[in-house]
This record gives structure tokens, sequence and C-alpha cells, in this order.
């Protein structure tokens, strides 16, 4: 024990040493501070009764999509005077029980996703027998209307993907590939599907594990090799799309890499021109809107949309607009 | 010769010696496998898919040797996975927050990662629970704080760029760089992957610590009867872990940039696999290193030929799954036949 307390001793002593000494000069939270703008301190800007709403997503854990899409609404509950609680579960049983749970708390108001539709529509139907009114977002914009939900606000995965087939045609692309980073997962077979609807070339899709950014880069590594005609790569989300860059660098691959969302990186490489383009379909809005339109609902009576979903996307991003996108990506809100 | 010989001092030729190895049953599988994608892969035998089937194998191998040792040591490490992104988040941030030389952050890792694999071989001594609860714990805790911390102190899921750093330059040469033989480029990670094979095949077979490892997994109580310090043994091998998942978790960060919070789970399964097709016994006590870097090859070849083959990759899972199950059978086979003869 003497002995362990001695190596735990020089082990901190040289860890505070080495930080007092090794500072950089370049980069880091020093940089980031001198960056940031004084930013507004989010006040509520109405003096509306302090309603609760609940946001309840079928989001994994620590996914940057998510986690913007929650800013958004966090944003928007801070200016309209709402209690916000957010909470989420990849499996749909559990979601479902989320929502469930949310009923009984007796919220104002639900914000849910049908990325799974069937394993929902009990717990909507409760919510609205129980007199709460309901939005539904991002996901399951066919099924909003018949589950009894207020309005939808969300992108259309099918239409985004066209967005993308069609934009790969502008570029004359030939040959693409879809990289799906979650297998079995709806909207992204969705995507895929839509760009192969629109695109005139021929589309392959290739499935990685999201979850181990080595094997999606080495999978990549693999089909551009495999396969030296892939003119086009396609990632389903922001992440990937650094590690395709990397994946065709080691390919000797000359192929031009796309993707869907956004986030610092992805703006950074549209504006040097290292990926062809983005499409957004601006989770920021997504909750935002949501929280918003809840507010108004309870407020106004108002709703949006007629029944028919809002969308918030495609938005097709490309070196021009990147510029003017990376501040809002740097402090997390793109 | 009919009078009894004392089966010691027998004299066994080198190809029975060579029967007795663990790994033998996984290397006739990768060579098997090996032969599939030769065959059904256009490019698999060139010299660059070679060169990404290596580096895919290199990332679960790190892990796989030090794994192994722990299962020949008779335990578990269901945080192993998650472990790696802990590390490499660590180093992150640490160099982030700090504005410190990003070689600050990797030495600050090193020591958490480190603490991390004590606290794993401490609880484990001391409660004598199986490292099956200890580890599962662990692995809970750690997706929890990677993604809290994470939140925490970065306000987003993913950490910030560290590219633009001191120290990013030289970190990256030792971690993340890529050498070139014959104009085809390979991942340092091969190296690192090479020189762990050779250190824990020299810990296990030529070191006391190495009888200590076997003795511990085959018995642990014999073991401790004859004056092998089990605790000290069992924590050092899930340091050994630990060290293992700092340099993965620092390949992930300085070939990345930045670190996604939740990255890792699910990957302590495969590095199990890669032990397990490797020859190592679940029930500990039998094993090798270089079975382990078998394991991981034929894993990498297995994941990314299915992908040079150009297979329907709706079915890719099923194709992972059959390879594996395929190699381990034969593996077995290999094993009971090499016991029979010998």
């Amino acid at each position: 024990m003497a002995r362990f307390r001695t190596w735990a001793v020089i082990a901190l002593a040289g860890a505070v040493s080495l930080s007092l000494t090794g500072c950089s000069s370049t980069g880091g939270k020093r940089a980031e501070d001198a960056r940031k703008a004084a930013a507004a301190q989010g006040r509520a800007a109405v003096n509306t009764p302090r309603w609760t709403f609940a946001m309840i997503t079928h989001s994994g854990d620590g996914d940057t999509f998510w986690d913007i899409v929650q800013s958004g609404a966090r944003q928007a509950a801070v200016k309209d005077n709402i209690n916000f609680l957010y909470s989420h579960d990849d499996q749909a049983q559990q979601q479902a029980q989320l929502v469930d749970a949310a009923v009984d708390k007796k919220v104002d108001g639900i914000i849910v996703t049908l990325a799974k539709p069937d394993a929902m529509k009990a717990a909507v139907a409760r919510a609205e027998k129980a007199g709460i009114p309901v939005i539904t977002v991002n996901s399951g914009s066919e099924e909003s209307k018949a589950f009894g939900a207020l309005a939808h606000i969300g992108q259309d995965e099918t239409i985004a993907g066209e967005a993308v087939g069609d934009e790969l045609n502008q570029r004359g692309r030939k040959k693409a590939l879809c990289v799906l980073h979650e297998q079995g997962n709806v909207g992204h077979e969705q995507r895929c599907d839509g760009v192969a609807k629109t695109f005139k070339g021929t589309l392959q899709k290739l499935y990685v594990n999201g979850t181990d950014m080595p094997d999606v880069q080495s999978a990549i590594e693999a089909k551009l090799q495999a396969d030296k005609s892939i003119d086009s790569v396609v990632t389903l989300g922001a992440p990937y799309a650094d590690t395709a860059v990397k994946a065709k660098g080691d390919a000797g691959s000359k192929a031009e890499i796309d993707t869907f969302d956004l986030n610092a990186k992805v703006a950074a490489e549209l504006k040097d021109g290292t990926l062809g383009f983005a499409v957004d379909q601006q989770p920021y809005l997504q909750g935002y809107e949501a929280v918003d339109l809840l507010w108004a609902y309870k407020y106004n009576a108002d709703v949006l949309g007629g029944g028919r979903p809002v969308l918030t996307g495609p938005q097709i991003i490309t070196k021009d607009q990147a510029a003017a996108l990376a501040a809002y990506t740097e402090r997390g809100t793109r | 010769m009919d009078k009894a010989v004392d089966e010691r001092i027998l004299q066994t030729s080198p190809l029975k010696k060579l029967l007795a190895r663990p790994e033998l049953g996984s290397v006739v599988g990768a060579l098997a496998v090996f032969g599939v994608f030769a065959f059904a892969a256009d490019g698999f035998l060139h010299a660059a898919s070679l060169s990404t089937v290596l580096y895919a194998s290199s990332t679960i191998g790190i892990m796989a040797v030090p794994v192994a040792l722990l299962m020949i040591g008779g335990e578990f490490d269901l945080s192993a996975g998650v472990l790696v992104t802990s590390s490499a988040l660590v180093s992150s941030m640490f160099s982030y927050q700090m504005t410190a030389n990003t070689w600050v952050g990797v030495g600050v890792s090193l020591l958490v990662t480190l603490a991390i694999g004590a606290f794993n071989g401490f609880m484990l001594t001391r409660t004598k629970l199986p490292s099956f609860i200890i580890t599962l714990g662990t692995f809970l805790m750690l997706t929890g704080l990677n993604l809290g911390f994470t939140k925490l102190i970065d306000g987003t899921v993913s950490t910030k760029t560290i590219g633009d750093m001191e120290g990013f330059p030289s970190a990256h040469a030792v971690f993340a760089s890529t050498f070139t033989i014959g104009g085809v480029g390979f991942k340092v990670t091969i190296l690192w992957w090479l020189a762990l094979v050779a250190v824990a095949s020299w810990i296990l077979l030529r070191t006391r610590a190495g009888n200590w490892i076997f003795a511990v997994g085959g018995n642990e109580d014999a073991a401790r009867a004859v004056g092998v310090p089990v605790a000290r043994t069992k924590t050092g091998l899930y340091m050994g872990v630990a060290f293992g998942a700092w340099i993965s978790g620092q390949h992930l960060l300085f070939s990345f940039d930045s670190v996604q919070s939740g990255e890792g789970v699910g990957n302590e399964l495969i590095y199990i696999i890669a032990a397990v097709i490797g020859g190592c016994l679940i029930t500990g006590g039998y094993g090798s290193a270089i079975g382990s870097a078998v394991g991981a090859l034929l894993f990498g070849m297995t994941s990314k030929g299915i992908v040079f083959a150009e297979w329907n990759p709706d079915w890719f899972k099923f194709f992972l799954g059959a390879m594996l199950l395929l190699a381990t059978l034969l593996n077995a086979w290999v094993k009971k036949r090499a016991e029979a003869t010998t």
C-alpha cells in the first residue's frame, strides 16, 4: 500500500508539472473563449404561465444530431417560459414508456418522434385521451395526423434523399455509394432509397458499424479499393463524412464525399472544398419550432401545416453557404 | 521399446509440438478464410487491400492481446470497449480545456486509464465478486461518464477538435500516422499491434509473471497455495487491458481529431471473440497472445473481405456470423485432433 501511495504522489506531481509547463499556444479552450462573442443570455420573453413540456425522442446516447434538436428546444423553452423536460431511448418500447410517464406526470404538452410508429401509437393515443396536445417531430410524417397529433415538424427522409440524387446528377456523377451507419434504421433506408429514386447513375449501399470509427474508415476504404469506378460517397451523418474523407485519401480514390447533416468540421471541409455538399434538415429548427408551436397552441390555439407536415429541410449547403454557417456549427446550433 | 518411459522425458516431434499450440486451429481457420476471399473477391490480394485488412485487424488486435492475457488469467473485461473511448475523451478534453500541449493530455489520459484498470482489478480482488459483475458495472458507469462529462465540459456530445494544437503533429505521428513500404501505405497501429503481441508473448512464455498468469487462470486456489500473488497478477492484467485501451484511444483521437462520446459500446465483445477464436479458453488457463492476433486478423479479413467480395450488404452480419462460427468450429476440430495425437 505504501508503495502504491508513493507511485500515486509521483504520478500526480508529474501530471501537475506537465500541465503547468506544457501549454499550447494554438487552439484549445483559450482560443475558443477568445473567439466567443458575448452570447445573449437567454431569459423569458413572455409572461404566460410556466407550462411543462416533455420531449421524448428515439435518440441513442451521445448523438450529435439530437443534441442540436435539444438545444433548439431548450432555447425556445427559455424564451417561452417553459419548463422543458427531455428524455430519450433508442428502444421503441422504452420510448413508449417514457411517453406514458410524461402523461402520468400530467405535463402540458408532449413532443415525440415516431421512428417506430407502431410502438408509439398507444402511448400517443393515451396522451390525446388525457387532453395533452402532442406534436411529432423529425420522423413519422405519415402517421402523425392519423395518430391525432397537432402537427408534424421535420424533414421527409425520402424527399431529402431525392434532393441528394438531383444534386449528384447536376454534378455529373455516375456511381455513388450510400454509407449506412445503423443497420435496420428505417430513416436511413428511406434516405438511400430517395437518392436511388432520382439519381441517374448506379447507387450501392454499404453498411458500417457506426459506433466504431476505425471500422467505418476501413470499410469505406475497402469498398473504394474494390470498386475504383465509384465517383461519389454519400454518408448519412456528419461525423462519418470526415472519416470517409480519410478513407478516400488512404484508398487513393478520387470520389467526392457528400453528406447528410452538418457539424463544425463538415462546415469547415465544405468551405475548403474537401466535401462536395451537405444536405441539412436543420435539427435546431425541429426542436425550436416544436416547443414554440406548443406554446402558441396553449396561448392562442394556433396550429401549423393544416394537417400536413411542416418541412424543415432539405437544404443543400455547398461551399458558398458554408462560410456563413461555420460560426453556428461551432456553437452547436447548426 | 517395451520398457515404460516416464512421459516427462519422452521426446516429442516438432510436428506434435506445433499441433499442441493453442493458436493452431485459428491459423488453419484464418488460412481458410484467406483462401475464400482470395478466390471470391477481386483485388483482395492487392497490397493496398491487404493494408486495409491489416489496419482493420490491428485496431481490434491491439485490444485483443491484453484481453487474451486477461482471459488466460481467468477473468473478463466488459468495460474494455468504452474504456477506449474514455481514454480518448480524457486526452482530448484535458488538452483542450487546459489549452495544453496535446502530449500533456496523452500523459494524463494514460494515468486515468491505468487507474480505471487498477480500479477493476482492485474491486475484483477485494470483493471476490465475479469479473462479469464488476466490469459490467464499470462498463455502465464509463458509458454514463463519457456522455455526462463530455456534455458538461464541451457542451455537445462530441469533443472539440484539437487538430490545431501544439503537439498534435508529433502525437499524430506516433499514434495515427501511415508509413510506406513499396508504395503502399500502412497504418502505424499495425506496428503497435505487432509490438504488443511480441511483448505479451515474451511475458507469457519467458517470465515469472507469465507463469503466474497461467497459474491464476488454471486454478486460483492452487496458485495461491504455491505462493503466486493472485491479487497483484489480476490487477496487473486489468491494467494491461487499460494500457491497450490507452493506445487504441489515442489512435482514435489523433486520427479523427475529435471523439464521439457514444462510441465503443459493443467492441468489448469483438475483443473477446478475437481472443476466443485465437484459442483462449473462456474458463481461463489456456491460450496465447499470437492466437489473439490471428483471431483479430480473422475478424478483420472477414469484415473487410465481405466488402471486397461485394456480397449483398443486407446479409453482411449473417456472413460475418457464419464465417466466425465456421472458423471457430474448425479451430475446435483441429485442437481436438491435435490433442488426440499427442
